[in-house]
């Protein structure tokens, strides 16, 4: 999996190719936005951090531009202008996701996960099974090694959430605004809670235990153990 | 105020048209006048002469030429002294009587008569018209009439057109001056105040005459404007006080802890734990930065373009689910109380991080066993979301006091929190317009965000975050606030 840096902060940018590196992902750096636009057109890759602020042209651009030319590379904007307007327009412009800075690296890694497997194909799928776990989409019904699972309407998107980036660790942020559709930061344990009541429907009874939490990131659904 | 700056006014310029135009004006219509005067003069006198001509040939035929030079002469001594002119002449044109010296050699022929020039008594040139008429006999008679007085009335004219022009240009211009002097004094008073905001007295305002006019509303606008810019900067000063304020503290004690920690012989695992302190000292400032970063954001009033129409309805229920399970681990039940009401326009993320805080605050503050009750309902032409919980409650006295930020109720200095959600909740009621009440829900506190209807939110509409001490509308707050 190759992805692209584009941001001028050398000790951001570095501590960010590390970080990936060590994750087991192929980083290319770029330190300005026409230096961006031009590896992120010649060179293919599986995803791109673009910060919003770059010398010589604004990350935006550089993401509108690569729409317009038809590349769908998944985007992950990074910016320090965390406003609701300026998340919109990021999105507007054809970023797949905005991430305010700052923000911990568990939860960078998270999001790029997730728009990694976006990528993927898979539209049409009428199920998900993760492990003995089953999501059937069309009718809503969740069943574990065969037996139902009674859910409510909200657990069964945040489970089918967590089936859909299985493996993967999705932070508390990242589950508030896709499961819930609200950006902010809770003070508190209320997605906690949420986790585990789920946790209590879909592994209680069951071996082994589906829905990790993984520390001071969030948590993972998988088959195996944490 | 320079003669050249005042010349240059818009008021001055259009003055200086208007004028042209009045001047034209004055021109057509006195030439009109003394075209349509001098026609009437001249068919009159040409009426006077024929009719004369007339009398003086019926005079002729009854008393031959001798009568008629008797009554030329009479008639010409008694006009003497100009105006009506006679002249009796044989066929030879040899004068037999009248008062003019001979017959006019150089006249030109005119439809009603001839135009010759004679000589006044004063030697001066003076045109006259004439007709003339063969008796018989062939003897020759010319009877007509001097212009003087038709030349008299053109110079009158010409004279009272030239007192006209100028008193139209005089005063014109004096009007167009003085309307433009009065127009630059109102618009320099303006321009100085502007300027001297410019140079940073931002607390100058443009003073009003007390006209009402259309200066004084420009002021008015201008005013509220500037109001408006200093609000937002005192703002943005407070946010960096507080910025400083609420960061410096924490941030002092991290670099002390991770000085330390990078000074002593320390082992490993002690020096791991001051790095995790250090990490969940700077989590705690990200979120109190991100509160007042959402706080600024609300009162900045930047956010009007994702405003959206939206149901509390739907909103109440969201904030309900996500926070059921949370409250219910503490022990709360949670009541809605959920009445149709009209939408209302506003931004769907910050209203629910107001109502979010509104629910953490309840969720922290109410004992084990307590209840939350969530509610919207119609408001007047608008609609009230409201949240109540049967914890301490706020006395009265204190209501205004929670609003601002880091106040901090001394029975809670025990909890954590940042000491910003009710400022952002107010922050957000402002930014929507709303009317955010703090009420008596016996026990308990008792929020309310009153919404008004189809109004769009609006940065200045004025004090909207004031706590109310009469009841607030809806069931929730029956009991006036002691």
């Amino acid at each position: 999996m190759r992805i692209l840096i584009i941001e001028d902060d050398n000790d951001t940018a570095a501590f960010l190719s590390k970080g990936l590196k060590e994750s087991g992902f192929a980083v290319d750096r770029a330190a300005t936005g026409p230096d961006g636009l031009h590896y992120a057109t010649s060179e293919t890759y599986d995803a791109m951090i673009v910060d919003r602020m770059l010398p010589g042209m604004d990350g935006l651009t550089i993401v509108q531009t690569l729409r317009a030319k038809g590349n769908a590379t998944p985007v992950l904007i990074l910016s320090a202008l965390g406003q609701v307007d300026d998340r919109v327009r990021g999105l507007q412009a054809g970023g797949d996701d905005y991430l305010t800075k700052p923000y911990a690296f568990s939860e960078l890694l998270a999001r790029v996960q997730a728009l990694l497997r976006r990528g993927s194909p898979g539209a049409a799928e009428t199920s998900i099974k993760v492990g003995d776990l089953e999501l059937d989409l069309l009718a809503r019904t969740a069943k574990r090694a065969g037996k139902p699972i009674d859910l409510l309407p909200r657990e069964f998107r945040l489970l089918e959430f967590l089936m859909r980036h299985a493996g993967q660790v999705v932070t508390r942020t990242m589950l508030l605004e896709r499961v819930w559709d609200y950006h902010f930061d809770p003070q508190t344990n209320v997605i906690d809670v949420h986790v585990s009541r789920l946790r209590q429907k879909i592994d209680k009874g069951f071996a082994p235990a589906m829905l990790h939490t993984v520390r001071g990131a969030g948590y993972r659904l998988s088959p195996e153990p944490a | 105020m320079s003669a050249a700056r005042l010349l240059r006014t818009t008021a001055f310029r259009q003055g200086a048209v208007y004028v042209a135009l009045f001047g034209v004006a004055v021109v057509v219509l006195f030439a009109f006048l003394y075209w349509r005067t001098l026609s009437l003069i001249d068919s009159e006198t040409d009426a006077a002469i024929t009719s004369e001509i007339t009398a003086l040939n019926d005079q002729y035929q009854q008393q031959g030429l001798v009568g008629l030079i008797r009554i030329v002469t009479e008639r010409a001594e008694a006009h003497a002294d100009g105006g009506n002119l006679y002249l009796l002449t044989q066929p030879d044109l040899t004068r037999l009587a009248g008062n003019l010296e001979r017959w006019p050699a150089e006249a030109r022929q005119t439809p009603a008569g001839i135009v010759f020039d004679i000589v006044d008594e004063e030697g001066g040139a003076l045109r006259a018209r004439a007709r003339t008429f063969v008796l018989e006999g062939n003897n020759r008679l010319l009877v007509g009439r001097d212009l003087r007085q038709r030349a008299n009335l053109r110079n009158l004219i010409a004279e009272t057109l030239a007192w006209g022009l100028a008193a139209t240009i005089g005063f014109g211009l004096m009007g167009a001056l003085l309307v433009g002097r009065n127009l630059l004094s109102r618009v320099d008073a303006i321009n100085r105040t502007g300027q001297r905001i410019v140079r940073g007295e931002m607390q100058q305002r443009v003073a009003l005459t007390g006209a009402g006019d259309e200066f004084d509303r420009l002021a008015e606008n201008l005013n509220s404007m500037l109001d408006q810019i200093e609000r937002l900067m005192t703002g943005m000063r407070e946010v960096t006080d507080n910025i400083a304020h609420d960061l410096r503290g924490p941030l002092t004690r991290m670099k002390a802890r991770l000085e330390l920690a990078l000074l002593g012989q320390q082992d490993p695992a002690q020096q791991r734990a001051a790095i995790d302190q250090a990490i969940a000292e700077t989590d705690r400032l990200l979120s109190t930065f991100n509160a007042l970063l959402a706080i600024a954001e609300a009162e900045s009033g930047a956010v009007h373009q994702t405003m959206q129409s939206i149901d509390l309805v739907k909103l109440a229920e969201d904030v309900a689910e996500l926070y059921e399970p949370a409250l219910e681990e503490r022990g709360l039940a949670l009541e809605t109380r959920l009445e149709p009401c009209p939408s209302v326009t506003g931004v769907r993320q910050l209203l629910f991080q107001a109502l979010s805080n509104l629910l953490e605050n309840a969720m922290k503050y109410t004992p084990e066993g307590g209840t939350v009750v969530i509610a919207t309902q119609p408001d007047g032409a608008g609609a009230a979301i409201s949240v109540a919980d049967t914890g301490p409650g706020v006395p009265a006295e204190l209501r205004e006091k929670v609003l601002q930020r880091y106040v901090r109720l001394d029975a809670a200095r025990s909890t954590p929190g940042s000491g910003l959600g009710l400022s952002l909740v107010a922050a957000v009621a402002k930014l929507h317009g709303a009317r955010l009440a703090l009420g008596d829900h016996n026990p308990g506190l008792v929020v309310t965000i009153a919404f008004p209807h189809g109004i769009k939110a609006d940065v200045a509409a004025g004090p909207a975050a004031q706590p109310v001490a009469e009841p607030t509308p809806g069931k929730l707050a029956e009991a006036p606030a002691s």
